[in-house]
């Protein structure tokens, strides 16, 4: 249980697909442009990271080390075209919005990286836990980078959610200013930059910071925190 | 599974033809499962767009499936073609242009039978977001002002932005792209021009058409 909590730390935080492995950052840049996108592309990864962690630990015993990585890819190719018939077919409304990044998957190096580092050794369900934890870790780096990009660039925030998530989510999306004149250099590629730069900066002040203030209390242990 | 077999060289080469012969086998019966409803979403998308151009008073047929291909110097053109009472109203048909950037921008246009415009819009675009996208009908009329437009309104050399002495706006900080519609928009006016006949579907027995 604590096994799987551990799983869960690590891919929310300690070793979260962007903020800490630095993985997937082409998807991310191309797609954060609203929280919105964020969180469709957050949540199609996540069911690609779960199904190719589950398939790849259900084989490993089969695969051979030689051809290990031409069969991951082809396993992941393959359900990511699983995953876009799919979505296409049956939720064609998030289809017309995430469309041109749904096949993108395939390149982030985040799935290839799960299932080579972590699928390949361990059992179906730790696997699964995994895929899962990671994938809503890089959700919730999408979400946080969106938010940021849309916030400064737009002055909105989950702008057509519905469109995503169904009529009952209209509530999400909020207008801070209206007639905002827009801060393009948000919008394109490098406000994706700037915005990852100073999240990364903000978390490596705060570890900084979390150790300096550790340090002093090492040996007292049961003094006041 | 015997462990000699692990060790041979085959092995690498058997798995991965089985994983290969997996992967496109799930993909097929998915295929095949979907097909269907693809086809029927991606019309769907269709019927949504012509209706955008194509005011309802124009037509009572099945605007989609009456569709016939022109080929347009070597590019076929997919027409579709808007009939009330049997007689073609409107026509309706994709153009694409270069956009800032070499990337393409799609619009549909549809023009009546009398080479008038009835409307343009932009299905898909790269342009600059905040300059170039105002091209888009939710962020700005611009798009509008060609409605009601044909080839001698105004005359050729009108048919241009005003920097270059045409009619049609420009936007702040972007030229490229609405030079680039207006152009396309007029080779679209043209290729109706050239096909009139064709596409009206009146083409007169020994008439050169």
């Amino acid at each position: 249980m604590n096994d799987y909590r551990s799983l869960f730390a690590d891919g929310l935080w300690r070793n979260n697909v962007v903020f800490a492995q630095m993985l997937a950052l082409c998807p991310l840049m191309a797609v954060t442009t609203t929280a919105t996108n964020g969180l469709g592309m957050g949540l199609a990864t996540t069911g690609v990271l779960l199904s190719a962690n589950i398939v790849v630990a259900s084989l490993r015993h089969w695969i051979a080390e030689e051809v290990r990585i031409p069969i991951f890819v082809l396993l992941i190719a393959a359900l990511v075209t699983l995953a876009d018939m799919a979505i296409n077919a049956w939720l064609h409304e998030l289809y017309k919005v995430l469309g041109l990044f749904i096949p993108l998957i395939v390149v982030n190096c985040c799935v290839l990286g799960r299932a080579e580092s972590f699928a390949s050794r361990q059992p179906v369900l730790a696997s699964a836990v995994d895929g899962l934890a990671m994938g809503l870790g890089l959700t919730f780096a999408l979400i946080l980078i969106g938010g940021c990009r849309e916030v400064l660039g737009s002055a909105t925030l989950f702008a057509q959610a519905s469109l995503l998530l169904g009529q009952s989510f209209v509530f999400l999306e909020i207008t801070l200013i209206r007639n905002y004149p827009g801060f393009l250099l948000m919008l394109l590629p490098p406000g994706g930059f700037l915005v990852l730069g100073f999240l990364l900066a903000g978390k490596r002040a705060m570890e900084q910071h979390r150790v300096r203030r550790q340090a002093p209390v090492a040996a007292p242990i049961n003094s006041t925190a | 599974m015997k462990p000699e077999f692990r060790q041979t060289f085959s092995y690498p080469i058997a798995l991965l033809g089985g994983v290969a012969l997996m992967a496109s086998a799930a993909i097929s019966v998915a295929d095949w499962l979907t097909r269907a409803d693809i086809a029927q979403r991606q019309l769907e998308d269709l019927q949504a767009t012509l209706q955008q151009v194509v005011p309802v008073a124009y037509y009572d047929n099945d605007l989609v499936r009456d569709a016939v291909t022109v080929n347009d110097g070597q590019r076929p053109v997919i027409v579709y073609r808007a009939r009330r009472n049997g007689q073609v109203q409107a026509v309706c048909y994709q153009v694409s242009a270069p956009g800032y950037g070499n990337s393409a921008m799609v619009m549909i246009m549809s023009v009546d039978r009398n080479g008038a415009l009835l409307g343009v819009r932009v299905i898909s675009h790269a342009e600059t977001p905040g300059l170039g996208d105002k091209i888009e009908l939710s962020r700005s009329d611009w798009i509008l002002r060609f409605n009601g437009r044909s080839l001698d309104d105004p005359p050729p050399s009108g048919w241009a932005v005003k920097k270059d002495g045409g009619i049609f706006d420009q936007f702040t900080g972007a030229t490229i792209t609405p030079r680039a519609l207006v152009k396309a928009v007029k080779s679209g006016l043209e290729f109706f021009a050239a096909h009139r006949m064709l596409l009206l579907d009146e083409i007169v027995a020994g008439g050169k058409f």
